[in-house]
């Protein structure tokens, strides 16, 4: 699977998004601080979900706020970890 | 009254825990099929509650009477969850499935009463029906059919649970690794994500998977998703801010429904 399809179908399923208004998110779209259901519970089931739909490992130590800070970073991080 | 909710309970550990009941409305003979649903883990149980019970509504509508168990140390549960462990909890998935069984058997002779019949000595067979977590532990009783839900590998539940703390501590400005909350497990219970959880349980939960279905059974499997062997839904159980899914309880009765036709 793609890592953009993934994040995109992730936060639908993980945060109750509507799928409309995440298939409208691009690069720039923010995440952390303006979408209200990503605290730091779902962000755990968020990177558990990403590891399964992608078929990656993710170590705790690469994650840090940054990477959930635009829709674009998040998406780059899977990328990064499909190699 | 048929279509209520009925609360029963089960011995387990000294302590009485709880079985929600919805009866059939109209039972599908004298021994109707009973389902006892073995729920999601830790906060997943929370997330899908509201749901599964839906879907057993679902069922009494066709005629399918279910109970909804309570694990010991959760829910309404008296029972400390730092001492529980996946063992503990199939023992009560046995004891539940006990319990439930002398109850249907109850209202089958009182039914065949009313119904001017004669009560057959067969009990009513028992579905377990399991979500997620629940399927690691769902072997703890005998059943006549089983249905499982999208089952979950104990270690990605217990990952989802040292990352929630991890996620929690860099809040506060605190730096742990999973290593060191395992590390700390194995000495006594740590608290993740709101939940105390114990050596036993930090443990067992490591390496568990979903028991082989038995292939001497009428059992199936389901995930998400359309196609073949799927119920359509999302992921509830994922979800933040628990909500409910009117058609996705509907697919888990009709699916279930299937399976004991």
């Amino acid at each position: 699977m793609q890592a953009d399809a993934a994040v995109r179908s992730v936060l639908v399923d993980v945060l109750g998004l509507d799928a409309g208004q995440v298939a409208a998110f691009d690069a720039d779209t923010e995440l952390f601080g303006a979408i209200p259901e990503l605290d730091s519970m779902a962000v755990a089931g968020l990177l558990t979900e990403l590891e399964d739909r992608l078929d990656i490992e993710i170590d705790d130590d690469d994650v840090d706020a940054e990477i959930f800070e635009t829709f674009g970073q998040l998406v780059a991080f899977a990328e990064a970890k499909q190699g | 009254m048929p279509g209520a909710l009925r609360h029963l309970s089960y011995p387990f550990d000294g302590l009485s825990e709880q079985l929600l009941v919805v009866d059939p409305h109209a039972p599908n003979g004298p021994h109707s099929p009973r389902v006892l649903i073995v729920p999601p883990l830790f906060d997943e149980m929370n997330r899908m509650r509201r749901t599964l019970v839906l879907a057993m509504h679902n069922l009494a509508q066709r005629g399918i009477g279910s109970a909804l168990m309570d694990l010991p140390g959760a829910n309404e549960s008296l029972a400390p969850l730092e001492t529980q462990s996946l063992a503990s909890w199939r023992a009560a998935v046995g004891a539940a499935a006990r319990s439930f069984a002398i109850d249907a058997a109850h209202a089958d002779a009182a039914n065949a009463v009313a119904l001017n019949s004669i009560p057959a000595n067969s009990t009513a067979p028992l579905v377990i029906a399991s979500v997620r977590g629940g399927c690691l532990i769902d072997d703890g009783a005998d059943a006549a059919y089983r249905w499982r839900l999208s089952p979950a590998k104990g270690s990605r539940l217990l990952k989802t649970l040292l990352r929630t703390r991890i996620a929690g501590e860099r809040v506060d400005g605190r730096t742990v690794t999973a290593a060191q909350l395992m590390a700390l497990a194995q000495a006594g219970p740590i608290e993740l994500a709101g939940n105390r959880i114990g050596p036993d349980m930090a443990a067992q939960l490591d390496g568990a998977l979903p028991a082989p279905l038995p292939a001497t059974e009428p059992a199936r499997a389901v995930q998400l998703g359309s196609g073949a062997d799927c119920i359509a839904g999302s992921a509830l159980w994922l979800r933040a801010e628990p909500g409910e899914d009117a058609a996705m309880a509907a697919g888990i009765a009709q699916d279930i429904a299937q399976l004991l036709a």
